[in-house]
């Protein structure tokens, strides 16, 4: 039969601590969400319209992000460059990691946007006397932003969920917090379970709020 | 002036214009006729560069525009292109589509530049549709604001790839009607078109394009009445 005893008080007691856990979480993720996006973008540029030595740097990095476990990344930040002698913070080796691994798939969601545009909007814009910066920055990059949207948006609640791989490599975000609480308490599904809910609760917030922001910046 | 030696141009093995010459002389209104991959439209884009050439030179105003050291972005100011697809920008509003390029290229303040568009905006009979997105729009009012977007960098020459083939046949008039207008103002017009009434009617001279030759060039009374090439009798007959 069941007999397991819930024992919520443990972890009521360290909800702030959790809850300042998830914003470390939420920052993490929106840091690397922000390099990711300039560094998949240029990733995605350099794929699209560059030959040799850089393209293939591109395409090496989309290949290692979207095809190697994300928690090996982590590692690779972490043990790899350590065993070179380079250690880095646990925030740093899961910003590096997390910016690695969301750059490597925006990179590739931003290369189906710039195809996704036609080609005569770059020769309107061209025939109107812009030059090629103009026409990407004024005309390309906004309609491919609104392509790649809702992949970014999915792309934002999966750096969220993945920096819980923190706790590997000893980073005390929500999901490390909640272990190092666990293990001295021995509440270990009270624990999880209300760490779950808080997840969940700013994946639905990241949702309203960008659902919220796309309504306001696209208008057609 | 536009002029234009011994144009060729090739895309691959396939060889689009064979030798072209032709002039274009300010006020004047060209027809473009010829069956579809005749070059026509290519000619066009090799006027503003926006295809490099394989021989010859194209003049505008006395510069070169393929030479090397043209600033091509500055000529193309002066040479407004309305296309068949009509290529609003979906994400600016009518008013940001024509007012961009001036803001931009031509450097115009924000007020100056809102203030030519609207303008425009109203020659081509969509003031008011200043705020409008361009999907909320049909296509013979989009083909407008594309005419409207060419005209707010104020350009000695328009250039319409045939600007209403890919309309339905109830919105042909009313961009047929903004070219007319056009042309009765004065501009310098080169129109690559399947409307023949429009190139009998508006046109100062009519160039029939023939497998990336000009087969034959002249008034529209000459060209619809006594062509003198069998390739133009026949591609008449087959068009009326």
């Amino acid at each position: 039969m069941f007999d397991y005893n819930f024992h919520w008080r443990p972890v009521l007691k360290s909800l702030p601590d959790l809850i300042e856990a998830g914003m470390v979480t939420l920052q993490v993720a929106v840091l690397a969400m922000a390099c990711g996006i300039v560094i998949g973008l240029g990733l995605a540029l350099i794929r699209l319209h560059m030959r040799g030595p850089l393209r293939w740097f591109a395409s090496a990095w989309v290949e290692l992000a979207r095809n190697t476990p994300a928690l090996f990344q982590l590692f690779f930040f972490g043990f790899g460059l350590g065993a070179f002698g380079w250690h880095l913070s646990p925030y740093t080796i899961v910003l590096a990691g997390l910016t690695f691994n969301c750059a490597g798939y925006l990179a590739e969601n931003f290369r189906g946007g710039f195809q996704a545009v036609p080609d005569t909007q770059i020769r309107a814009a061209r025939s109107l006397g812009m030059t090629s910066v103009q026409t990407y920055l004024r005309i390309v990059i906004p309609q491919v932003l609104r392509i790649v949207y809702h992949p970014i948006t999915n792309q934002m609640v999966w750096a969220v969920l993945m920096s819980s791989l923190g706790m590997m490599v000893g980073f005390r975000e929500l999901s490390g917090e909640t272990q190092f609480f666990a293990s001295r308490s021995f509440r270990i599904f009270e624990y999880f379970a209300v760490t779950a809910v808080i997840y969940y609760a700013i994946v639905k917030i990241i949702l309203g709020a960008s659902r919220l922001m796309a309504l306001r910046l696209f208008r057609y | 002036m536009i002029e234009i030696r011994d144009l060729h141009k090739k895309f691959g093995a396939l060889h689009v214009l064979k030798g072209i010459d032709l002039e274009v002389q300010k006020g004047e209104v060209l027809s473009v006729i010829g069956a579809s991959g005749s070059g026509k439209s290519t000619l066009l884009y090799c006027i503003n560069g926006l295809e490099p050439i394989h021989q010859g030179r194209v003049v505008v105003d006395g510069t070169d525009v393929h030479a090397k050291g043209t600033d091509v972005n500055k000529l193309r100011q002066k040479l407004g292109m309305v296309f068949q697809q009509w290529n609003s920008f979906p994400h600016l509003t009518v008013l940001e589509n024509v007012a961009l390029a001036p803001r931009i290229v031509r450097g115009l303040s924000m007020a100056e530049a809102r203030d030519v568009a609207a303008k425009q905006l109203g020659h081509v009979g969509l003031g008011d549709k200043l705020n409008s997105y361009p999907n909320a729009l049909s296509g013979g009012q989009q083909q407008r604001l594309a005419i409207a977007r060419a005209l707010a960098m104020e350009p000695d020459y328009m250039l319409f790839d045939e600007a209403t083939s890919a309309l339905d046949p109830e919105l042909v008039g009313e961009v047929l009607d903004t070219m007319r207008l056009l042309a009765e103002e004065g501009m310098t017009m080169i129109c690559v078109t399947h409307e023949m009434g429009f190139a009998r009617d508006v046109s100062d001279r009519v160039a029939f394009f023939h497998q990336g030759t000009m087969e034959e060039i002249g008034p529209p009374a000459q060209i619809f009445g006594d062509a003198q090439s069998e390739h133009t009798r026949r591609f008449l007959a087959n068009v009326r």
